[in-house]
């Protein structure tokens, strides 16, 4: 089933979910992600946010640019806190 | 999008979605929600989700443990998992100054009927939360029915409950001007055309500021950037949010396993600046790490940054203005916004449709200012 193809790897959210959210009225990637996850896992959407985006048009009629991006927020790759704390204890010196 | 409305409400946070759901629910569905851009994308979207009942005013104590009781019912009469957990809020306190407002606080609350505890350093690793680094702490104070909810499913639930019931949400259309006629609301211009009705809902957070403006009113709200950042998830370890204002931190661990938190910086300037800063990555990965130490080796995921909508005393902005009849205050959350939020719409509900709100909020009315409020909130992260 093609409901049942996971789109989202890190958060596990599949295809059928995340048409079902767009029927509800959810037109564009940030409130899918913000209701679903998708996106927020460790990968940060870089796998499914293309997808989600065509999901989105083909669901809508709208175009890939009217859609938009989810913003990117920072960290760039996901960080260890203990990696950051010794970083910053060092420059506290 | 509907040209008349019983009223507009500007703003589809937590306080802008539950208002039309209590307005609706109490018979007024003829409501219009206005929203600059989605659901959820200003301070809503942006918070720690944490329900607190530990405050060191009466009236912020009070709307909160008002706001408990309906919380504790909400998924049943939204129908929706909004990940509400009551897992417990505890304050820890490392100098002189907590431990004599930590008396004070525990006292007003008992008298409010709060059952909140006093915790030793041992009490806190044994009961509370197991791993946290004690060190520096004389003691806390716990309160095990405080909790949290996600805000974006809560602010969801509250707009599509709200929806069922007849009002209408406009997505992605920004209020440009409030209307006024001869001391009179009269309706609110957007992009897309005029919306005319005889009350209007400054529930703008940080923007009610620019939007009281249009409409002559100058309210005493700072915005401040305040930055927040999440981990990946782990396995469940820590129940209750951990907060304390000295060492300055606030975290919790969601439902979903991730650790959630952040600490506001005195050196911030006040300003609707929202971007994240690797400043704030490192200290807060400092004090987690110090506070908790077994996240050492957990990732930090992403961090964002949202806005409080301070006023002088730490207290929102709720009712009437003198000068422009039908023009509602909704703002001025200083932080503590969604976790009030239930009882607060729920009061400007009774108060838009005529009655009279069953808990006093005319003391939290914007006049309070002129009369030189003075008495604020301490308890604020
Ligand atoms: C980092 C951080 C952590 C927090 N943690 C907590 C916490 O743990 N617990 C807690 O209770 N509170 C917390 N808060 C505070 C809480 O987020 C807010 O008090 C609450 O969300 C306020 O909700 P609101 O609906 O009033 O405002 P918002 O959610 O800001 O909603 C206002 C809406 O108005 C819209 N808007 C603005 N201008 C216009 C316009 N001209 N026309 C139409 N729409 C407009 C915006 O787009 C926005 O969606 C935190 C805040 C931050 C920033």
């Amino acid at each position: 089933m093609k409901d049942d193809v996971v789109i989202c790897r890190c958060e596990d959210v599949t295809y059928g979910q995340i048409v079902e959210a767009v029927r509800s009225g959810l037109t564009t990637t940030e409130e899918i992600k913000r209701i679903l996850r998708c996106g927020m896992g460790p990968c940060q959407g870089r796998t499914c946010t293309r997808l989600i985006t065509r999901i989105i048009a083909e669901e809508t009629g709208r175009t890939i640019e009217e859609i938009g991006r989810p913003a990117v927020r920072p960290p760039a790759r996901p960080i260890e806190i203990g990696v950051l704390a010794g970083r910053s204890d060092e420059e506290n010196r | 999008m509907r040209r008349t409305a019983d009223c507009v409400i500007i703003g589809g946070g937590v306080v802008g979605s539950s208002l039309a759901y209590y307005l609706a629910k109490r018979g007024m569905t003829n409501c219009v929600v206005l929203e600059a851009s989605y659901l959820s994308s200003g301070a809503t979207g942006r918070c720690g989700g944490g329900i607190r009942q530990q405050w060191s005013t009466e009236p912020n104590a009070r709307l909160a443990i008002e706001s408990m009781a309906l919380w504790k019912g909400l998924e049943d009469e939204l129908d929706r998992d909004i990940e509400f957990l009551q897992g417990g809020y505890l304050v820890l306190g490392y100098t002189d100054d907590d431990v004599r407002q930590f008396e004070a606080n525990v006292e007003l609350q008992r008298g409010l009927g709060l059952d909140v505890e006093v915790l030793t350093p041992t009490e806190i690793r044994d009961r509370a939360a197991p791993g946290l680094d004690t060190r520096g702490v004389r003691l806390a104070t716990y309160c095990s029915s405080d909790g949290s909810a996600n805000p974006f499913l809560t602010t969801q639930a509250y707009a599509d409950a709200a929806r069922r019931l007849g009002v209408e949400f406009e997505l992605f259309t920004p209020v440009g001007r409030v209307l006024v006629e001869g001391g009179r609301v009269t309706g609110v211009e957007t992009e897309r055309g005029t919306v005319s009705a005889p009350v209007v809902v400054n529930a703008a957070g940080s923007h009610s500021l620019l939007l009281a403006r249009t409409a002559g009113i100058e309210l005493p709200i700072t915005p401040w950037r305040r930055e927040i950042l999440v981990t990946e998830p782990v396995e469940r370890f820590l129940d209750p949010m951990v907060i304390s204002f000295s060492f300055g931190i606030y975290f919790r661990q969601t439902r979903h396993g991730a650790v959630i938190g952040g600490f506001a910086d005195p050196d911030e300037q006040p300003g609707f600046n929202q971007t994240s800063s690797l400043d704030f990555l490192t200290t807060m990965s400092r004090k987690l790490g110090r506070l908790m130490p077994r996240l050492a080796s957990v990732k930090i995921v992403r961090q964002w940054a949202g806005l409080y909508d301070a006023t002088p005393d730490g207290q929102p902005i709720l009712g009437h203005v003198p000068e422009v009849d039908g023009f509602i205050q909704a703002c001025g959350f200083s932080g503590h916004g969604f976790m009030i939020a239930p009882k607060v719409s729920s009061l400007l509900a009774q108060l838009i449709t005529g009655e009279r709100p069953d808990l006093d909020i005319d003391r939290l009315n914007l006049r309070r200012f002129a009369d030189g409020a003075t008495a604020g909130e301490r308890s604020v992260v």
